[in-house]
């Protein structure tokens, strides 16, 4: 009998934790203008030290203001990703589940089509006008979780083959009326919904969006966690859980409303990327096991490194052009998956 | 006073003793509000004692799952309520209810393997905040545990590699580590050889003495009910046709009307009946 410890918790985050480090500062260094790890370590420790106005311009400009906030969104998104899809893994007893089978990445598609047509149509000041895609993505994300979860019940109660029936029909339904809408839309605009259907991480975000996607991040992340011993019972059964004495009813809306809100914050800022919160927690039960105290957090990190690997890919394979992050991800998680799957690992 | 006159009205001062109260209970399952319900369990009563080994008894679909679960608490009953120790279960909060009853399943289906360990441990769940690690009392419990079901050397291993019986003895470990005032168990017997049946039945019944625990048990077997059962309540279509000691209520005639077959019961040396099947012709 070996029962979990804090310190072995700890112990197996600062090992994924210097993993990500060591996947950053080569991320830091990858790109269409070369830079050394020398003077990467170099302008690092100026910068710790707040010397950074001894650092060249362009070097400045390339590092920590287009590669290092890139970087960072690559991890919070990768973080909430898996986090959600572990999230809904134990929720709905299907190792299948992911943020995107409930239809919730379409929604965010749909909200994201639907302002970008209404912007060409309204006078907005520049400050609404940077928000006002992803706020759109996020609203219809938001929806379309609240419609799959009202449509995904059964005498008040979730049902998990009618909830994820509910989530695929609604996703295919979804993508019919964001293929009515492609239509409509133009040039630039149709180089944005690509964007929107395959995940990317190319376009900057404003800062305010990225405080709110950290802020959120931590929120919604840290009250799944609270629930984690309960999930762990969850997946034993619903029945079995409630006789172990888990309010399930409680447990089964935090959760779902918290992944969702996690996949809503993540699609409204890089579009919808494929396979991370699918893949990653399975990855992560097989190298830590299935107890949720442990997964959850070595899910986030391990998210965070699997997007950020995939993105530094991304933007250099085709170097000077890009691959939308989401065609990355698709690209190794497919083949991945059906290795697990064959192996019947999952 | 003999336990077959005890679903019956009862004087007072006899109910500091009772642990389980059944009382009047009933239930209605319908598809929808508006059609006539498809599946009905009929007032029920009968009360048990700390250390006594309730059999619930009867052919499928006669409302004796649905009976467990309604003293379980996890369903609400049409009328009437089950008492433990004085509280309706139903009104019990999920955490308080895992602290005080626990339930073995017919299946423990798992979706990610675990060590038999780490699944007894889930039993201290009820007995500890939502986010915590297990002290060591927790892990001293399963071991305990483990060890009253005879199970110590499983401990290490992956729950989906044992066999059966052995699955079903640590399930019963988990339900131990809860350290329940009410044991239940849904057809416990139902997939063991017959070896691991009375194995099951006899480590109840010396579970129920040592550690008095109230244990109801459902079943569809009669001669394991008769024999380690101290009260045996026995149900067809819904409806509870007596209760009483397996003695009282193992009569031919009835027996025969529930089952619907010709059966013989003769009165074993112990005064514990003995069922079995006439000859074939």
């Amino acid at each position: 009998m070996r029962p979990l410890t804090l310190s072995r918790l700890l112990g197996y985050c600062a090992m994924l934790g210097a993993v990500l480090f060591v996947v950053v500062v080569i991320a830091l260094k990858m790109g269409a203008v070369p830079v050394s790890l020398y003077g990467l370590g170099h302008d690092l420790i100026r910068v710790a030290f707040r010397q950074s106005s001894q650092l060249s311009t362009e070097y400045r400009l390339i590092i920590f203001d287009i590669r290092l906030p890139r970087i960072l969104l690559a991890i919070f998104v990768g973080a909430s990703l898996s986090v959600a899809g572990s999230g809904f893994q134990a929720l709905l007893r299907n190792p299948l589940a992911d943020p995107y089978v409930l239809g919730v990445s379409s929604g965010a598609a749909v909200g994201a089509i639907l302002a970008l047509i209404l912007e060409a149509h309204v006078a907005l000041s520049p400050a609404i006008a940077v928000v006002f895609t992803p706020l759109g993505a996020f609203l219809g994300a938001a929806l379309t979780v609240f419609a799959v979860y009202l449509l995904g019940r059964r005498e008040g109660e979730i049902d998990t083959p009618t909830l994820l029936l509910a989530g695929v029909i609604s996703a295919s339904f979804l993508s019919a009326i964001i293929m009515f809408f492609m239509s409509t839309l133009t040039g630039g605009n149709y180089h944005g919904m690509a964007f929107w259907m395959m995940g990317d991480l190319s376009t900057p975000i404003q800062p305010l969006l990225g405080w709110i996607l950290r802020v959120g991040f931590f929120v919604a992340a840290g009250t799944i966690y609270m629930t984690s011993t309960d999930l762990n019972l969850l997946l034993a059964g619903e029945q079995e859980a409630m006789h172990l004495g888990v309010d399930v009813r409680r447990v089964r809306v935090v959760v779902y409303i918290a992944a969702s809100l996690l996949t809503a914050l993540a699609v409204s800022v890089s579009g919808a990327i494929a396979f991370v919160g699918l893949l990653v927690p399975h990855a992560m039960r097989l190298l830590f096991g299935s107890d949720h105290r442990v997964l959850l957090p070595t899910a986030a990190l391990g998210g965070a490194i699997a997007l950020v690997v995939a993105d530094t890919l991304a933007r250099t394979v085709v170097s000077p052009s890009e691959v939308p992050v989401g065609a990355m991800t698709a690209l190794a998680g497919a083949p991945l998956f059906l290795y697990l799957l064959r192996r019947r690992a999952l | 006073m003999s336990s077959s006159a005890r679903h019956f009205a009862e004087a007072p001062q006899l109910n500091a003793d009772v642990r389980l109260s059944v009382e009047q209970v009933s239930y209605a399952y319908s598809a929808n509000p508006t059609q006539a319900p498809l599946f009905t369990l009929e007032a029920t009563s009968f009360q048990a004692r700390p250390g006594e080994l309730v059999a619930i008894l009867g052919p499928n679909a006669s409302g004796k799952s649905t009976l467990l679960k309604l003293v379980a608490g996890t369903l609400d009953p049409l009328s009437g309520r089950v008492l433990l120790n004085g509280f309706a279960t139903h009104t019990l909060p999920p955490r308080t209810r895992g602290q005080r009853i626990a339930m073995v399943q017919q299946e423990s289906p798992l979706l990610f393997p675990s060590r038999a360990w780490e699944f007894v441990l889930q039993g201290r769940h009820a007995h500890g905040r939502s986010l915590r690690f297990e002290s060591a009392d927790d892990v001293l419990i399963a071991r305990n545990a483990l060890a009253q079901v005879g199970a110590e050397h499983l401990s290490d291993r992956w729950m989906d590699q044992i066999s059966g019986g052995e699955k079903q003895r640590v399930i019963l470990a988990r339900a131990l580590a809860q350290q329940p005032l009410l044991l239940l168990l849904d057809e416990p017997t139902l997939h063991l050889d017959i070896g691991a049946q009375v194995d099951l039945l006899a480590t109840l019944r010396r579970l129920a003495a040592a550690n008095r625990y109230t244990v109801v048990v459902v079943t569809h077997d009669l001669n394991l009910a008769g024999q380690y059962a101290d009260l045996v309540a026995l149900f067809q279509k819904g409806k509870c046709l007596r209760v009483g000691t397996p003695a009282a209520v193992f009569h031919r005639e009835l027996l025969e009307q529930v089952f619907q077959t010709s059966l013989t019961v003769e009165l074993g040396s112990s005064g514990r009946p003995r069922v079995s099947l006439p000859s074939a012709p």
